[in-house]
């Protein structure tokens, strides 16, 4: 469990990232941070693994201040993928992932091992293993640094746009293999995004928020569909295609459902699940 | 006769590289000279470069302090240090004067090689959980170095060429035939000293174009054919390296 307690980040240039923010994240589900740039996510995901000092307020990880917590070792201890993937230009991707296990005193063959097991659980071509990222596709590379974020087993996963950076079609795959992933591995995945469709397909939980990340609604997709906290969120859950905007459409076969261009979206099953 | 002829007929004459003033002898004065400069110089600015950009604190001193090291006259710098020091310690006196301008390169080389990096990956080597000493080590140090060997070129060069005024303190080196054959107005034996110099200029910096090659890490040499990293740069700022003599 992540708790944010009235967090507050004010920048030294006077920015106020993060304004009075109160959260508690479940553990072992995958909590998303949806809002557009610059609302500060990224400041709030990064004021778990103390990449960032909160100005005011406490985030607490099961109970205990990550403030009370060295910081190297809390990094260590949490998982981190980055929208660029953060790799290590001068390390081979089994390097790479290995980074932590290195770091905490495990012998090169043990941390070699420990990559290519993970090379297999993200997908990725084990032959790949002593490749260089420059050497590697953008998806590649975001599977790469998945597969780090995991490498020391942590129980807390924090991604930062992972998939932003990625082609529509890789983008999916990716966001596919998080979901199985994530069903096997069940871990607390803290995402950040600024893509609504991928954090209602991603999160259990979504907290939509506006600048200075104030909160302005938290539940799961279907209860943020269901029930638009206000006029803002319904236009932000739907602007974007409108493809969460549908209505029903009788045909001589049967009601279906269009979206606002009018074109067929689905059909309306009475009853059923 | 040809003054260029005569000069290499006085660089192959076999008396030339025999008995104490031989020229293997100012040659290896020369080099010694250099090495103990160059050494000493990176023992103070490797450090300190390496400070200034691991912390991005303490540039504006440096870029001024190897501005004002860049305007001395390396000559007058030497003269007035042995006035400084006394006679006896004329070979302090030119030592400091190419330490003082070995500096600058080695200083600019090491901090704009860490400055070069891009800030994301230092960014996600702290998030990962190095600490400061293996952010330094592991990540900075191996990916700065291509633009710290191109410093510690420049510098090289600088002072292999300038050491040829130890001889106007009579410290020996290259420049004694310069000297000597300017007094005797013995033209060839002057062309011939400066030749030698230019010849082992070449030759070192032919060496550390390779040695600043070698440098780059594997991986980094390996994105050359695709898309460039955006900040990579052969040499450090032209700002505060003269550009290199080749
Ligand atoms: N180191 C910093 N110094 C000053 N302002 C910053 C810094 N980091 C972020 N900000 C500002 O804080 C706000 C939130 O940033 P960020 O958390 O990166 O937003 P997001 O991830 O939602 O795009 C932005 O206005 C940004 O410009
Ligand atoms: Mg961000």
């Amino acid at each position: 469990m992540i708790e944010f307690r009235n967090v507050t980040k004010r920048f030294p240039d006077g920015t106020v990232a993060v304004d009075a923010f109160d959260l508690v994240i479940p553990s072992r589900k995958t909590t998303v941070f949806v809002g557009s740039s610059g609302c500060g996510k990224t400041t709030l995901l990064r004021m778990i693994n103390r990449m960032v000092e909160p100005t005011g307020g406490t985030v607490a990880i099961d109970g205990e201040d990550v403030a009370s917590k060295q910081a190297v070792a809390l990094r260590r201890s949490i998982g981190y993928v980055m929208q660029n993937s953060g790799l290590m230009p001068h390390f081979t991707v089994a390097e790479n992932i290995a980074t932590v296990p290195r770091l905490t005193g495990r012998t090169r063959r043990a941390a070699r091992a420990r990559a290519l097991e993970l090379m297999d659980v993200v997908g990725l071509d084990t032959a790949m293993a002593d490749r260089y990222p420059s050497q590697l596709s953008g998806g590649q590379q975001q599977r790469v640094g998945v597969a780090r974020g995991l490498a020391s087993d942590p129980n807390i996963l924090l991604m930062d746009e992972p998939f932003g950076a990625v082609d529509p079609i890789v983008r999916a795959e990716l966001q596919r293999e998080l979901i199985r992933l994530q069903r096997d591995l069940d871990k607390t995945v803290v995402f950040v995004t600024h893509d609504v469709d991928e954090a209602f397909l991603l999160g259990d939980q979504v907290a939509i928020l506006a600048k200075g990340a104030r909160r302005l609604q938290f539940g799961s997709p279907s209860e943020i569909t269901e029930q638009p906290a206000d006029d803002f969120v319904a236009a932000f859950i739907g602007a974007e295609r409108g493809k969460r905007a549908l209505r029903v459409k009788q045909t001589p076969h049967g009601p279906v459902l269009v979206d606002a261009e009018g074109r067929t979206q689905g059909v309306l099953v009475e009853g059923g699940a | 006769m040809n003054l260029l002829a005569d000069a290499f007929a006085w660089l192959a004459a076999p008396e030339q590289w025999t008995g104490p003033n031989g020229l293997q002898h100012l040659l290896a004065q020369q080099l010694y000279f250099t090495a103990i400069a160059v050494a000493i110089a990176a023992v103070i600015a490797v450090p300190a470069g390496w400070a200034i950009g691991h912390t991005g604190r303490g540039r504006e001193v440096a870029v001024a302090f190897a501005g004002a090291a860049r305007a001395v006259p390396s000559f007058g710098l030497l003269v007035l240090l042995v006035l400084l020091f006394g006679v006896l310690h004329k070979p302090e006196a030119a030592t400091v004067t190419f330490v003082i301008l070995a500096i600058p390169s080695l200083l600019a080389g090491a901090y704009a090689g860490f400055e070069a990096i891009d800030r994301r990956v230092i960014d996600a080597a702290r998030a990962v959980g190095m600490t400061e000493a293996q952010i330094l080590w592991r990540v900075e140090v191996p990916l700065g170095l291509p633009l710290l060997v191109g410093g510690f070129r420049s510098a090289v060069l600088q002072v292999v060429a300038t050491v040829t005024i130890a001889a106007y303190v009579n410290l020996g080196g290259l420049g004694l035939p310069i000297i000597t054959g300017l007094s005797l107005r013995r033209y060839e034996v002057v062309l011939g000293g400066a030749v030698l110099v230019a010849l082992l200029a070449l030759a070192l910096d032919a060496l550390l174009a390779l040695a600043q090659r070698a440098a780059v890490p594997r991986g980094v040499r390996a994105d050359q054919g695709r898309a460039a990293a955006p900040r990579r740069r052969d040499h450090p700022e032209s700002a505060t390296v003269s550009p290199h003599p080749s």
